[in-house]
């Protein structure tokens, strides 16, 4: 185990129930403090089963993993302190306003008074959301309820953020201003967890990378070194589409 | 922990508060529900304390007897009595028709000479008894020879009408015709051996009985369709509450704001105490505006008014341990179902059907043996007794007690249900 390691997995498994294979087979991953890593694959690979593991939703079949050297059997509120997690869905209340939902989901994590309604301030404002705090988030674009959708994971400054395709169906727009708050967040010291199918965003955002396919990870790297690895290959699409191969992965 | 809580029922309001559609089904469906069921309901219970039901009587007899009918039946307090349509005399055929087509709900014929071979009828037996004793008296012997057709009187109901109105009418009528042989006899008796004196006999009726009901403050307690409309329908409402709250909850999970809250440090207990306090509030304003309705709108629309007296912390006690065995159901409803169209139909006939076996519609004791026996577990009929124990039969806390244990029990293990069913499904 590497001592710097946030998240520690180790020979993870999941087989879900009335599936003959398994979701995620027999992988072992460590992701560094301070980092923030991308989690890239083909629908089905594994990806969203791996972070419903480790965000504590779904329970895995064998094998074990750490998150700031705490397990859920130990120390499950420990570990959903230190975390935040953004759903791929907007998961926000939409007859709330975006204040309502922030302010909720905040003080789910502990924030309370002042400082909750500071924080559900500035980050609104950063977001470019303040105008529109006291409006029914059911009323918002698409670009704005991701923004939103973030806010809510990441009001409580997590150790470890689990973002699943933040950057799904927003506008160019909407999409810059989340890749860097969310930069600016890793450089305030959150190791972020990323999943996408915007593989040049991942190329861009991403410290290091894993490439996963039938649930194992099939390489592993910076995006720079993964680029390396594979001859002809200009970027991180060259990169996936030899490892992964053109066929079409529909998976559930 | 407790800001948590407290932001968790703000949520839960303001989810309320906004869904309009919602706030219909709580609030206003309840409302016309009770008042529509209490006003078409008001002329059963108004038959016991005065509206008359319009009955037409084609009398064919016109004698002693059909008189006394009359005015017999007059007398009952239930009955007005019609013996013309359009300003002609009734016939029995155009009375028959009229109760066919749905005009009247009865119509009585009595007999040609119903009265004349009564007398005959009577006469002969007397004359029979006494001549065993050899008190007859000659003239009379000769009636003995006559042959007598036994008469019947005919009732015409209109086939729409309920079989508890026809039993209670033909039980009076049956009551009726009765009483006036028997008074017949007793009269040909007394002419026979008192020689005209009136008062030989006592006809008045030797054994007659008295409803006794509850009293409070020297008053009888008179049950009208306020008393026990208001609630069995307020319970009606509370326990529909199962419908919007499990509906919550699977939108919570279709959403995705579940996996927030799953993936939040907070235990699962705030999340159940949260819906349970919100939804606890929203059905004691259910409650608080049904008893408004029943005191103070009742009375305008001519119904009699809801009294609560000093039972008013009694039967809000009642409605806060209704609501939460209501809530209970509807967060395990919510757990265990996966969609909307799960949920929803699944909870609207539940409630239904706690409605029906927990003796909302039809009370408990004319249900079959078997149903008796299933309405002992729905906690409508707990609650609804506890009411009835309340209103009805001046019960004390003691005798509310059975109940109101059994509706928390009842919210234990629906929360239990929820919890288990929760824990197994999910996490780690």
């Amino acid at each position: 185990m590497d001592l710097q390691a946030i998240i520690h997995v180790e020979n993870l498994s999941k087989q879900y129930k009335n599936s003959d294979f398994l979701a995620v087979d027999n992988l072992s991953l460590d992701i560094q403090k301070g980092e923030i890593f991308g989690l890239l694959g083909p629908n089905g690979a594994g990806k969203t089963t791996l972070i419903s593991m480790l965000c504590g939703l779904i329970k895995p079949t064998s094998g074990h993993f750490s998150i700031d050297q705490k397990t859920y059997k130990e120390n499950g509120l420990a570990i959903r302190e230190s975390i935040g997690v953004v759903p791929q869905e907007y998961a926000l209340y939409p007859t709330l306003t975006a204040h309502e939902n922030l302010s909720y989901f905040g003080a789910m994590h502990g924030l309370e008074g002042k400082r909750l309604k500071e924080l559900v301030n500035v980050s609104l404002e950063k977001m470019g959301l303040m105008r529109f705090a006291n409006k029914q988030v059911g009323t918002f674009s698409g670009g704005m309820k991701r923004r939103v959708n973030l806010l809510a994971g990441v009001l409580h400054r997590p150790k470890v953020l689990f973002l699943d395709e933040p950057t799904v169906g927003v506008d160019v727009q909407s999409k810059n201003s989340i890749i860097d708050f969310l930069k600016a967040l890793n450089g305030q010291g959150t190791t972020i967890v990323y999943t996408s199918h915007h593989l040049i965003e991942a190329q861009e955002l991403c410290d290091r990378i894993a490439i996963i396919e039938g649930g194992k990870i099939i390489a592993q790297g910076t995006p720079a070194a993964l680029i390396k690895s594979v001859v002809d290959a200009r970027n991180l699409e060259d990169v996936f589409i030899a490892m992964t191969g053109r066929g079409l992965r529909d998976g559930i | 922990m407790v800001y948590k809580l407290g932001m968790a029922v703000k949520k839960e309001l303001l989810l309320q508060i906004r869904d309009v559609g919602g706030l219909i089904i709580l609030f206003v469906m309840p409302l016309l529900l009770l008042i529509t069921i209490t006003v078409v309901q008001k002329g059963s219970f108004d038959s016991l304390t005065g509206a008359k039901i319009p009955v037409l009587l084609v009398d064919n007899d016109q004698d002693s007897i059909s008189h006394a009918i009359q005015r017999e039946l007059g007398s009952i307090g239930n009955f007005t009595l019609v013996n013309q349509i359009d300003g002609t005399p009734l016939i029995e055929e155009k009375a028959k028709q009229a109760v066919f087509k749905g005009d009247f709900q009865l119509a009585i014929v009595l007999p040609a000479n119903m009265t004349s071979d009564l007398n005959k009828q009577v006469q002969q037996n007397v004359d029979r008894i006494m001549s065993e004793f050899s008190y007859a008296e000659e003239d009379s012997i000769v009636a003995e020879n006559l042959t007598v057709v036994a008469k019947e009187i005919r009732l015409y109901f209109d086939p729409a009408t309920q079989p508890s109105f026809k039993t209670a009418v033909k039980s009076s009528i049956d009551k009726l015709v009765a009483t006036i042989e028997t008074g017949r006899i007793y009269s040909k008796f007394q002419e026979q051996l008192s020689d005209g004196v009136d008062d030989a006999f006592e006809q008045k009726a030797f054994i007659s009985f008295k409803e006794i009901g509850p009293e409070k403050e020297g008053e009888v307690i008179k049950p009208d369709a306020g008393q026990h409309n208001v609630p069995a329908w307020t319970l009606f409402a509370i326990f529909f509450i199962i419908v919007p709250l499990s509906i919550n909850i699977v939108k919570e999970k279709s959403q995705g704001t579940m996996i927030r809250l799953i993936t939040n440090p907070v235990p699962y207990y705030v999340f159940i105490l949260g819906k349970t306090i919100g939804y606890l509030f929203i059905s004691l304003i259910q409650f608080y505006l049904m008893l408004a309705v029943g005191v103070y709108l009742f009375p305008l629309m001519g119904i009699p008014a809801f009294e609560i007296d000093n039972n008013f912390l009694k039967l809000s006690v009642l409605a806060v341990f209704s609501g939460l065995a209501a809530i209970g159901t509807g967060i395990a409803v919510g757990t265990i179902a996966t969609t909307q169209e799960q949920s929803a139909p699944f909870g609207a006939t539940f409630v239904v059907i706690l409605a029906a076996i927990g003796g909302v519609w039809v009370p408990v004791f004319i249900m079959p043996k078997v149903m008796q026996i299933i309405s002992k577990i729905s906690p409508m009929n707990w609650a609804l007794n506890g009411f009835y124990d309340v209103l009805l039969r001046n019960g004390s806390w003691i005798d509310i007690m059975p109940e109101i244990i059994l509706l928390f029990l009842f919210f234990g293990f629906t929360i239990a249900i929820a919890i288990i069913y929760d824990k197994k499904k999910r996490t780690i």
